[in-house]
């Protein structure tokens, strides 16, 4: 049944790409991929537990912790077409938000 | 403030050591060693960013989230019967709409905790804060309007902030 | 009843990995539904919405299961590490595209949406 659950997760990150192929503006590629990321976490910790070794988890904890860094990456790229922009505030000047 | 200063080093390193110890699950001297080290560079590379702060170790509260977290469990349930239904429904019946709420919450981290909540609830997303204002896109018109957000804006103000004093 | 008490453990170990291996079950099939969401939904902010079951009730559903079935202690405290990662990260990161979406200016369909113009609103 764990293995059930892994295939219906596979399923549906296959049919998440083709938003992410399709999907016609760069948000929904963007959403598209971070819910794949997400999705990959919880495959990878059910592909542990089918194969009996858990130890896929602390793959699973990193890719978690990836996937939130390049999708806030790709946003503030495509805002700001740069890496170098300091994320404040608009109208507040670098005040500690 | 000093003193508060230290509270919340010594928060963050008693959460740091005990992330390690839940995470490795190898106690030879070797590997402890190599845990102390990274504790300590962690600690180092915080204080550089002067992020030990009230935000940066919200310990205090952490009673108070423990209180908030099974009301939302119990929100976010509710809410997720409600969009799976709209997911596999055959006659698609959404109505999305934008929303204005007013928050009564004062502090950044009651704002945060408020804001969180809202998008974590499936069927509303927070687009936007200005201020005490937020922009909500909600799925159903009808079960986003402004007096549906009062208890959760009471309740992350509570967790968050403390009953007594709103400030 | 002291006997009752005492069989409490065996009578778990029996039962968690059924038990468990339903739960994954459940959220592996809440996660297909989130993406069928995505795939049906009209525009970027009503997709937003189906996404996030996938964040909350799948992830949950399929971190308790495994929670369930697992080993040991040490692996539950990872499972605990994920939701933690999770639930403090899909807001934050959901929040961020819905805000630079309309900041770029990508207007929402706003009003009751019908399903026969579902397709090709977008561009």
């Amino acid at each position: 049944m764990t293995a059930a659950a892994l295939i219906a997760v596979l399923f549906g990150m296959l049919l998440l790409l083709i938003r992410a192929i399709a999907g016609p503006t760069l948000y929904d590629r963007v959403l598209a991929v971070n819910s794949f990321g997400t999705k990959t976490v919880l495959a990878l910790g059910l592909l542990g537990f089918v194969m009996g070794r858990p130890q896929f988890l602390d793959i699973a904890i990193l890719y978690a912790l990836i996937n939130f860094v390049s999708t806030i990456a790709i946003l503030k790229f495509f805002r700001y077409r740069s890496f170098q922009v300091p994320l404040v505030r608009r109208g507040q000047g670098g005040g500690n938000v | 403030m000093k003193g508060a200063r230290v509270a919340y080093f010594l928060g963050l390193l008693v959460a740091l050591v005990g992330f390690w110890l839940g995470m490795s699950g190898h106690y030879t001297p070797l590997l402890l060693t190599l845990g102390a080290v990274s504790v300590a560079v962690c600690l180092i590379l915080a204080y550089r960013l002067d992020i030990i702060d009230r935000e940066g170790a919200p310990y205090v509260r952490i009673i108070g989230f423990a209180l908030y977290f099974p009301w939302l469990m119990k929100e976010i349930a509710k809410a997720n019967w409600t969009v799976v239904k709209a997911c596999l429904k055959a006659e698609m019946d959404i109505s999305p709409a934008l929303v204005k709420v007013k928050t009564a919450c004062v502090t950044d981290l009651a704002k945060v905790t408020f804001a969180n909540s809202i998008t974590l609830t499936p069927g509303t997303v927070t687009v936007e804060i200005e201020g005490d204002k937020m922009l909500v896109h909600a799925l159903y018109e009808q079960e986003a309007q402004p007096e549906a957000f009062d208890e959760m804006d009471r309740r992350s103000r509570e967790a968050a902030d403390g009953k007594r004093r709103p400030a | 009843m002291s006997d009752f008490l005492a069989s409490l453990p065996a009578w778990w170990e029996v039962i968690r990995f059924p038990l468990g291996a339903a739960l994954c079950l459940a959220g592996g099939l809440l996660c297909l539904v989130g993406t069928v969401g995505v795939l049906r939904f009209p525009d970027f902010y009503t997709r937003l919405h189906a996404a996030s079951i996938t964040d909350t009730s799948g992830a949950t559903l399929l971190l308790l299961g495994m929670a369930m079935m697992a080993p040991d202690w040490m692996v539950v405290s990872k499972l605990v590490a994920i939701f933690v990662f999770i639930y403090l990260t899909s807001p934050a990161s959901s929040h961020a595209a819905a805000n630079a979406a309309h900041t770029a200016g990508l207007q929402p369909l706003i009003g009751p949406v019908s399903t026969h113009d579902k397709e090709g609103q977008g561009s």
